[in-house]
């Protein structure tokens, strides 16, 4: 093996309650510092991906039955998600999931849970989160349950960075919001990629926005990949212009 | 005017015992979103094992120990025997599985310690507080007031360790959210197990206390249908609630004994608890103080 990648799933299939088979054979790569995309329409199997990795499928009645999940070489698929955090790897859930009747500042600790008992290490960590997320600092002491969709999804995306993650599963970031927060929290996340090195998979319905931001691409349909590349070539090739991206150059085609 | 107020303090402090029993059931609820049908009989499993020590003559505080050991062993147990196979399945499940722990707990009990009915002493007298009977002619009785003292001491304690702690943290996470828990690495099984000892702790003060009350034996284990319209007037997720509830249900009880009694031929006392419950089902089914759901729009 040439280089190593952060994350590597290997043909990976998922049966949920063992008859409902949602992905048939899901591959993909996240190399060490990219942030890389995982596209493609409700019921594809975006989510599911995501959890398969972070083994929160189990709570689901869901099981990878086939292929592996390895994370810097090591299998990681029969673990369970507590391990993973410690590993590095978190998700941010589609939906946000904040804890909502603890304060945003209780959500960021319980970041840190996997970190142990709070020590200064945990508040330099907060108030770096602050740093990224001025607005979460002003509102700290609010219950997460009252305050607005943006800030419950800094507030998740906080809350995982307090566990000092490699790897954060993003999904869905963009649900509900409106575009000009949208576009803040995708620039927050390209900081963080950048400055922090931290590496992204992030899933989203929102193409444009995500090929824009991130420097790979996977495309699912119906649990399948069906197409991947580089962001930008992604971005400019025909199909998903037309499919995804709603634009076309030739007109309609059926 | 006296005889009054004598009717309603009796009836608060009465009503705390509930609330102690009702506390063991909030714990849980809130954590697993399990009503624990066996919070009784681990308020009996304690008082038995913790008198039967003492009759063997152990000393107080190495009893209590002791005791407080054994249900953190048995909260432990129960969580890695009966809820962790369990994960995943409807409530209802969960609810058949713990009236089943009932009466695995109630006859493990008596099989190790025996059947026969104890007397439990603190060194508290259970008769009037004698200035407030000879100037108000008011009677109080010293134990329940001592009874209230130890409530008082377990909810500031129980607050603490939820508001200010690591795992208190972690508790209300999960209550709030389980899959957002597993997703920020917080071990359900860890938490569960955790609740389920803090809950036996609370069994063990609860029994101690209704032991010296009643004495310790079987019937103890019903004490915790006593604590079910506390549940319902408080609400099930809300210690505040288990408090001010059993404070309701037990003022409410004695009041109605002594006033609406005479005109129905007494013995009100022992159901109008319910009525109370039912009355509060209709109007506010989540309880005084049941969790209220956020739901932005």
């Amino acid at each position: 093996m040439a280089t190593q990648a952060l994350l590597a799933v290997q043909n990976i299939e998922v049966i949920y309650d063992h008859v409902i088979l949602v992905l048939k054979g899901v591959s993909l790569e996240v190399q060490q510092g990219q942030i890389v995309a995982l596209l493609g329409a409700n019921g594809a199997g975006k989510t599911t991906t995501l959890k398969a990795i972070s083994c929160l499928l189990r709570a689901e009645r869901g099981d990878v039955t086939k292929g592996e999940i390895l994370y810097r070489g090591s299998r990681i698929d029969r673990l369970d998600p507590a391990a993973l955090v410690k590993r590095g790897i978190c998700q941010v859930m589609e939906g946000r999931h904040c804890f909502q009747h603890l304060t945003v500042e209780e959500n960021l600790l319980t970041g840190a849970y996997t970190r142990g008992y709070i020590h200064s290490g945990v508040s330099e960590e907060l108030e770096k989160v602050y740093a990224y997320f001025p607005r979460l600092k002003e509102r700290r002491h609010a219950q997460a349950g009252y305050t607005s969709g943006g800030e419950q999804q800094m507030t998740a995306i906080g809350r995982a960075l307090m566990a000092r993650p490699q790897l954060i599963l993003l999904d869905e970031p963009s649900m509900g919001l409106a575009p000009q927060l949208v576009e803040e929290i995708f620039n927050i996340v390209k900081d963080l990629n950048s400055k922090e090195g931290v590496s992204f998979l992030l899933a989203e319905q929102n193409t444009n926005m995500a090929l824009h931001y991130a420097d790979y691409g996977y495309i699912l349909e119906t649990g399948r990949v069906v197409m991947d590349g580089e962001a930008s070539s992604l971005a400019q090739n025909e199909d998903v212009k037309e499919f995804y991206l709603g634009l076309s150059t030739a007109g309609r085609r059926s | 005017m006296s005889f009054f107020i004598e009717v309603v303090v009796g009836g608060l402090l009465a009503g705390v015992m509930y609330s102690l029993v009702a506390l063991g059931f909030v714990l849980i609820y809130k954590a697993s979103g399990v009503f624990n049908f066996a919070q009784g009989s681990l308020v009996f499993f304690a008082a038995l094992t913790f008198v039967s020590l003492t009759e063997r003559g152990w000393n107080f505080w190495l009893a209590l120990l002791v005791t407080l050991i054994a249900m953190i062993l048995v909260g432990i147990a129960i969580e890695r025997t009966v809820l962790r196979p369990l994960v995943n399945q409807p409530p209802i499940t969960l609810l058949m599985a713990t009236i089943g722990l009932t009466f695995v707990l109630e006859g493990a009990s008596q099989l190790m310690w025996g059947s026969q009915p104890h007397g439990l002493e603190l060194g508290i007298p259970d008769v009037p507080i004698e200035w407030l009977s000879q100037k108000w002619n008011i009677n109080i009785s010293q134990f329940d007031l001592f009874g209230a003292f130890v409530a008082g001491v377990l909810v500031a304690v129980l607050a603490l360790f939820f508001q200010k702690t690591r795992i208190g943290r972690a508790l209300r996470a999960v209550a709030d959210d389980h899959q957002a828990a597993l997703a920020v690495g917080i071990p359900l099984q860890h938490i569960w197990a955790i609740v389920w000892a803090v809950a036996g702790f609370v069994a063990l003060v609860a029994g101690v206390m209704w032991g010296v009350r009643n004495g310790v034996q079987y019937a103890l284990t019903f004490t915790a249908l006593k604590a079910l319209p506390v549940l319902i007037l408080g609400g099930f997720e809300s210690i505040a609630g288990a408090i001010v509830g059993g404070l309701i249900i037990g003022a409410g009880e004695k009041l109605a004994e002594v006033y609406l009694g005479p005109y129905v031929g007494g013995g009100i006392e022992s159901w109008f608890a319910y009525v109370i419950a039912l009355l509060f089902l209709l109007v506010r089914p989540e309880g005084l103080f049941g969790e209220k759901i956020i739901d932005r729009v």
